[in-house]
């Protein structure tokens, strides 16, 4: 498991990687009442914007963490976006993609890394 | 203020801190944004049970008549105000608005016949320039005194009578929009039968030092939670209530914003007291030819919220704005976003579908009649 400095957390399984936020952030956006997911099949670069979720306090962007193809979305939290707030790291994931060639994702965080980023 | 170094603490503060809260700077005091259990929690459990809110930042402000007579004070007030307060008796609460020469809103405020004075309730932000208006337009033959020894809390929701009841059994037999100066835990307090939340409550004036021991007393019931400003928003939301600032300030005339149920016939055209306020020109013009744009409110399709300055489109594309959403979010009672902003007259009835356009996508919302939710208002 890898993190990013957006507080994405990003879970490889073969050639696809899940990805969602993590339990601080969503502890930090508070309940989160809409998302908005990319449609599967999209090519995206690293830093585009994505997702779009709006909780009871503001609206805040998911960024790709990599260049890749968004392979599948979690029609589950457009449906019932508390899904992210109870079970950020289960239930609650927001994509999967596929990495573009070359793309690793080594240089993230580790959770050690990310856990004292967070404080 | 940006710094919550800078902004000052309500009497309160240690209880907020106690209980876990969020605090943010607000209209220039730190207050609790939301406590653990977040917006969502309070929000659903204010509308189930009761709700504790710190208000202290609002202020109050006593006119009182250099003649004795709360008719001489009510008489000057409406120099003010488009409402008739000589016609409040005592013991009763009104909601009431400062106009500006323009016909624009200054400030909403609350207004009570305490029988020798009145009791006034206004806004954090506006509360020094209110105090320097009412000192400029009632001086000559009123003392004005802002209370600054007196926190406000209010307590909402269904439960609220029961929870007060115990504490102070005369608030029982209290209805909607009345007040009485009676004892609540031993302290001396002004209880009005009222709110921000379109639920049954009261807000409770009582003496700074004497606020923590009353919050504690409410709390103690196992009915009431405190609940932040966060929850405050989305609950004034979803009863249809204006935010000063956000969907009434001195742009809106009291009939843009669909208050005229404020302005009593007295003050109107043909009433024994019509006009005499600032704006009445245009005010009075407005009631009877009606206004140009309306405050609505609005149901988006979708599920997703639809914010503050959302600009309003006719069609789902191409054409100019007609107008704007003046606030928005999710609706935790509802279960959906809800919206207000202003709209055309001609595109104001309930049921007109028009557009607001939300990161550059224009999603549908339907003009609907306020409250969304209903009112739990103790009428009679």
């Amino acid at each position: 498991m890898k993190y990013t400095e957006e507080h994405e957390w990003l879970r490889p399984e073969g050639d696809v990687l899940t990805v969602g936020i993590t339990d601080y952030a969503t502890e930090q956006l508070g309940d989160i009442v809409f998302v908005d997911l990319p449609e599967a099949g999209r090519e995206v670069k690293k830093g585009e914007e994505i997702v779009v979720l709006e909780s009871v306090k503001a609206a805040s962007d998911i960024l790709a963490p990599i260049d890749g193809t968004i392979t599948e979305v979690n029609q589950a939290i457009a449906d019932d976006p508390s899904l992210v707030n109870s079970d950020p790291h289960g239930a609650g994931w927001f994509f999967r993609m596929k990495p573009a060639d070359g793309v690793s994702i080594d240089g993230f965080m580790d959770e050690a890394a990310y856990k004292a980023m967070i404080g | 203020m940006s710094d919550t170094d800078d902004a000052l603490p309500t009497p309160l503060n240690a209880l907020h801190r106690r209980l876990g809260a969020k605090l943010v700077p607000f209209a220039g005091y730190e207050m609790p944004l939301q406590y653990s259990p977040g917006i969502m929690a309070e929000h659903l459990h204010c509308r189930a049970k009761a709700g504790l809110f710190d208000v202290s930042h609002m202020g109050q402000i006593v006119v009182t008549a250099r003649s004795g007579d709360v008719a001489d004070a009510a008489r000057a007030l409406e120099r003010l105000v488009p409402v008739d307060v000589l016609g409040l008796g005592v013991g009763r609460q009104r909601y009431a608005l400062f106009t500006d020469e323009a016909g624009g809103i200054l400030d909403d405020l609350m207004v009570t016949n305490l029988g020798d004075r009145l009791f006034l309730v206004v806004n954090a932000a506006c509360k020094v320039a209110d105090f320097a208006h009412l000192k400029a337009g009632l001086g000559a033959e009123c003392e004005v005194r802002m209370l600054t020894d007196r926190a406000l809390v209010a307590l909402q929701g269904p439960e609220a009578g029961r929870v007060l009841a115990g504490l102070a059994p005369a608030t029982a037999d209290m209805r909607f929009m009345g007040v009485r100066e009676v004892e609540v835990a031993g302290l001396s307090c002004m209880v009005s039968r009222s709110g921000y939340t379109g639920e049954d409550g009261f807000e409770i004036s009582v003496p700074e030092a004497g606020a923590e021991r009353l919050a504690e007393a409410l709390l103690a019931d196992a009915a009431v939670a405190p609940i932040g400003l966060g929850a405050r928003d989305s609950l004034r939301l979803e009863a249809g209530l204006c935010l000063y600032g956000n969907d009434i300030d001195r742009t809106t005339s009291p009939v843009e914003a669909a208050l005229t149920w404020a302005i009593q016939k007295v003050r109107r055209a043909g009433g024994a007291r019509a006009g005499g306020f600032p704006g009445a020109d245009r005010i009075l013009r407005e009631l009877a030819d009606g206004p140009e744009r309306l405050r609505v409110g609005l149901l988006p399709e979708g599920r997703a919220p639809v914010r503050g300055h959302s600009p309003l489109f006719a069609a789902e594309s191409g054409g100019e704005a007609i107008g704007e959403v003046t606030s928005g979010g999710f609706g935790p009672t509802l279960g959906a976003p809800v919206a207000m902003g202003y709209v055309p007259a001609a595109m104001a009835a309930p049921g007109t579908r028009l557009f607001a356009e939300v990161r550059g996508k224009r999603l549908a919302v339907t003009v609907a009649a306020m409250p969304f939710v209903p009112n739990g208002y103790k009428k009679s």
